[in-house]
């Protein structure tokens, strides 16, 4: 199977404050990978940097055969390959749904109106929001704004989605819509990497789990050896914390 | 019936000239509010930037219009320029020049908050959509900016049309001075005058803020979202 992402001893910096050290990831077309790991320890950081938001002191990031950091010129022709979930609802409160879902393919992919706006509306309605096309983010529920979200980054069909806690703002009636979704996704192959606080949703999607700690990936494995046999210290008193 | 000073307006062309008054006060703010909406645009924009130098500048110039009152602000340009450095400015040119000072430092400021209250994440969102730059703010950035801006930027434009009235007091002839004048010869005709005339005064101003507060209130409700 090919490579999609691929970090090469990635190192990333805040002034002094080392983050990530030296990081090594290769995901394979089709993987899911979670990410689990303790407050602080590099989760998000690690995510923007796969995506060129943050800039990095050492090492490389290549995705589908192209460098996305160090960021070159063209950053934001290689970004469309990236898709992006965030923690917070990041929806443009002035736009409506379909416009929020749209924007991005017509003005960025240059793909005709007529063609986009119908597979925004087929995606909407793999989410169960596709009577909400006219609706703007403030008039829906957190739920419903991160499905949207998905949707809005799906439709660029990107290479790889990654989706940083995408639940951790939600009541916890609304963190299964979002997850079902999202496992769904992984059911029809979508390379993603998932930054998330929620062990049983981590056990049933993922292909491989990674646990950072101070910036550094510490173990990992398949889901079956990471949660019932963890061969670190460290992961099992990390994984002790969610059991009560 | 009581006289209640109206019938003045009706002499000879005074409701005409009323209304030239007006014209003036509307003239003077309008090129003074088309002045600073302009170099307030381009001073918010660069206060947004975070540049040392530029924000310890801008910082002392609106500090000093706003502790300045533009009574203050009008004499020192009219008399003070035109007579100690010399320049020959016209009175309604040096009021312009003050409304512009004035409005260009609360305009700039009113630009600046509108900026940076967009949060990073909505940046960080287009440029994950692959959004370049100019793009991200054409279609994402400028549109919410302009959202908060356009209310807030009425509000001071509706303030400045109404602190044109202090022209009068460095000689020019606008709505209230002529209103004054028009007391002042029918002194003894009709002393009731002043009622009717500053009421017109009232009703003029009223016509010309009402339409402007309207449109910020509308606006306002269309973009709720
Ligand atoms: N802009 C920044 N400037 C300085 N330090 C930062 C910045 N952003 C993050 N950090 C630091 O980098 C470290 C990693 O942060 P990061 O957000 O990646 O953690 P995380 O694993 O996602 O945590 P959480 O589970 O709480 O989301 C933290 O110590 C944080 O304080
Ligand atoms: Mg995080």
């Amino acid at each position: 199977m090919s490579e999609v992402l691929k970090i090469d001893s990635l190192v990333k910096r805040y002034d002094d404050l080392s983050v990530l050290e030296k990081i090594d990831l290769t995901v394979k077309k089709g993987e899911v990978i979670v990410i689990v790991g303790p407050s602080g320890c590099g989760k998000s950081t690690l995510l923007r940097c796969i995506n060129g938001l943050e800039s990095i002191q050492d090492g490389k990031v290549v995705v589908d055969d192209e460098v996305v950091n160090p960021v070159q010129k063209k950053a934001s022709k290689s970004r469309e390959k990236i898709g992006m979930v965030f923690q917070s609802y990041d929806l443009f409160p002035h736009k409506n749904l379909l416009q929020n879902i749209t924007l991005a393919p017509i003005k960025v992919q240059k793909r005709k109106k007529e063609e986009v706006k119908e597979e925004a509306i087929e995606l909407l309605k793999r989410v169960g929001l596709e009577n909400r096309t006219d609706s703007y983010p403030r008039q829906l529920s957190g739920g419903q704004k991160q499905r949207a979200a998905i949707v809005r980054a799906l439709i660029m069909h990107p290479e790889i989605l990654l989706l940083d806690e995408i639940t951790a703002a939600l009541d916890p009636e609304m963190v299964r819509e979002v997850l079902d979704v999202v496992l769904n996704l992984a059911k029809e192959g979508h390379t993603m990497v998932i930054v998330t606080h929620e062990m049983a949703f981590a056990k049933a999607v993922a292909d491989r789990v990674i646990f950072m700690d101070g910036g550094k990936i510490v173990e990992e494995g398949s889901p079956e050896e990471f949660f019932e046999n963890p061969r670190t210290e460290r992961l099992k008193r990390f994984l002790e914390t969610f059991t009560y | 019936m009581t006289n209640l000073g109206f019938d003045v307006l009706f002499k000879g062309s005074n409701f005409i000239r009323l209304l030239l008054g007006v014209w003036v006060a509307v003239r003077i703010s309008l090129i003074s509010i088309v002045l600073s909406i302009i170099l307030g645009m381009i001073l918010g924009i660069l206060m947004s930037l975070k540049n040392p130098v530029i924000n310890a500048v801008s910082k002392v110039y609106l500090e000093i219009v706003r502790i300045m009152p533009q009574m203050v602000l009008l004499f020192v340009v009219y008399f003070g320029a035109t007579k100690a450095l010399g320049l020959n400015l016209s009175a309604e040119t040096s009021a312009v020049i003050v409304f512009t000072f004035w409005g260009t430092a609360e305009m700039a400021d009113l630009v600046r908050s509108s900026l940076i209250s967009i949060p990073s994440i909505q940046y960080e969102s287009s440029f994950s959509l692959g959004l370049s730059k100019v793009q991200t703010y054409i279609y994402v950035i400028v549109p919410q900016t302009m959202r908060r801006l356009i209310p807030l930027s009425i509000n001071l434009i509706t303030r400045m049309i109404k602190t044109t009235s202090l022209v009068m007091m460095i000689g020019i002839v606008e709505v209230l001075k002529v209103g004054q004048q028009i007391i002042e010869a029918n002194r003894k005709a009709s002393p009731n005058a002043a009622f009717g005339v500053y009421a017109t005064v009232f009703i003029l101003y009223f016509m010309v803020c009402w339409p402007i507060s309207s449109l910020s209130k509308y606006l306002e409700k269309r973009w709720e979202n």
